[in-house]
């Protein structure tokens, strides 16, 4: 690092942005030389999805990371709440997604600090999509990122989702995404599930189920671990706030699913 | 440039300075930090809505400025950006309000001594304490002194008659609603004419809550506790 932390009093500095902040102090500098050979075995990270209900959006992810056919972390948390309002979800490399979300979330507390109002919705998604292109080099050795936002919209009074491409793409759904290894069964499970109109409730049963379906057909996603008491993370976002559901909520709903399934057998 | 015509010692250069300084934040209105069992109070004497005084630093710190607004403005900008750095690259535990209290009287102490123009503020902070470690206040001064209050402070026009007021009230942390309606019983006395609800500002570091425990309120709900009699 070139300069320490005494430059946050040093130049005027006009932007709100907490990434020229760290510009200025030569955070980035370091950053992986385009040298270097491609990594493979690093831990991933793997299904996370949201789901859009009336009045508010659903988040839910997984709990296990892996690495190739093995597990390398069986309890991180995929889904980083980001203010009172929105949520980000990460899929992929899980370091450099984790410390996306960590600086994500920074940068919108941030800016809000300094302006004095929040970022909208629409401002924060498209922040994301400036941290996701800048993170293409990366991506191009094998470190991908590709993160999932959710937020309850103040203005629209309604929950919206953006998914992103790894070359910084931003992309609107409309009423739910899943990403991830285990992202197309999730995606097939809320198909079947998904209406307009769901109540909070009816949306997180659906997001639990899709991500029980995904486990069950996805080698790298993990599903309710009973033994260990490891449940995936849920969030709800909506009028109340961003509220993170009690494990031991997730774990009754799982319970229940287990002892239908097993009677239609 | 020309060398000074004139010999000025340093004794009376400073002197000039400090008059002025004091000059410019005396005429302008002032805040009070206090502590109450809620969390730590900051109430100010703000006519504008939106050109704040008080202001969030990070999850336990708040900032009150007064005197020229763009200076204070520009000293709780880099304030707020001394404490994400801080938070982003060790930990958000490891952001203290003593080590930006230092760093702001270190700032404030150099521009003094070596600009033409004093700073014309005057600035709190506030340190929610956590798990039995006490809540602090400090007031940094226009030329970088520094103190240490330990239950109130007050700074800006009229601050040491406000101060002195309160002391004179308060003994021990009050319940939220009685110190707010005591600072503004202190306010009306000191200006000697009427302040409604609307034109207070006030923010409060709250005990209860986790993470971000800054909160502003909004003019509503402050004139249903200041105005409802106790």
């Amino acid at each position: 690092m070139k300069r320490n932390l005494s430059a946050a009093f040093a130049a005027p500095f006009e932007s709100p942005s907490f990434l020229d902040c760290l510009r200025a102090v030569g955070y980035f500098d370091s950053a992986v030389p385009a040298s270097v050979q491609r990594l493979d075995r690093i831990p991933h990270a793997t299904t996370v999805l949201a789901v859009r209900y009336a009045g508010g959006v659903v988040m839910a992810g997984d709990r296990q990371a892996s690495e190739g056919y093995q597990v390398s972390s069986r309890a991180i948390s995929k889904v980083i709440p980001v203010d009172r309002h929105s949520c980000v979800a990460i899929a992929g490399a899980a370091g450099p997604a984790i410390d996306m979300a960590r600086l994500f979330r920074v940068e919108i507390e941030h800016y809000e600090k300094l302006e004095g109002v929040m970022l909208t919705t629409d401002g924060k998604a498209n922040k994301l999509a400036q941290m996701v292109r800048e993170a293409l080099p990366m991506a191009m050795q094998g470190l991908v990122v590709v993160p999932l936002f959710a937020g309850y919209d103040l203005g629209r009074e309604s929950g919206r989702i953006y998914k992103y491409d790894p070359a910084g793409g931003r992309y609107e759904e409309d009423s739910y995404h899943a990403n991830g290894s285990g992202g197309l069964f999730a995606r097939n499970a809320l198909k079947m599930l998904w209406k307009e109109g769901l109540s909070r409730a009816q949306a997180i049963e659906a997001a639990l189920r899709a991500l029980y379906e995904a486990a069950d057909e996805d080698l790298g996603t993990g599903g309710p671990d009973f033994v260990r008491e490891i449940y995936p993370s849920v969030f709800t976002m909506d009028r109340e706030g961003t509220i993170e559901l009690p494990q031991a909520e997730v774990a009754r709903y799982y319970r229940n699913l287990v002892e239908v399934l097993k009677r239609k057998e | 440039m020309a060398a000074l015509p004139f010999y000025v010692s340093p004794e009376q250069l400073m002197q000039d300075k400090a008059e002025y300084a004091k000059k410019g934040i005396s005429r302008g209105r002032s805040v009070v930090v206090l502590v109450v069992r809620e969390g730590i109070l900051l109430a100010a004497d703000n006519p504008s809505a939106t050109l704040y005084k008080i202001s969030e630093v990070y999850d336990r710190v708040a900032f009150a400025g007064v005197g020229k607004y763009s200076e204070f403005e520009n000293l709780r900008k880099a304030g707020i950006r001394h404490a994400d750095l801080k938070g982003f690259m060790y930990s958000r535990e490891d952001v203290t309000g003593r080590s930006l209290a230092n760093a702001y009287s270190q700032l404030l102490g150099s521009a003094f001594s070596q600009e033409m123009k004093p700073l014309e503020v005057e600035i709190v902070l506030a340190d929610l304490g956590t798990d039995g470690r006490a809540d602090e206040i400090y007031r940094i001064s226009y030329d970088g002194s520094i103190f240490d209050e330990p239950l109130l402070t007050a700074v800006g026009g009229r601050a040491e008659q406000l101060g002195a007021l309160l002391r004179e009230r308060i003994k021990s942390p009050p319940p939220l609603p009685d110190g707010l309606r005591i600072v503004r019983g202190a306010f009306q006395e000191i200006s000697e004419s009427p302040l409604p609800a609307e034109q207070m500002e006030v923010g409060l570091l709250d005990r209860t809550a986790v993470g971000r425990t800054f909160r502003r309120f909004s003019r509503q709900e402050l004139s249903a506790i200041v105005d409802t009699p106790g």
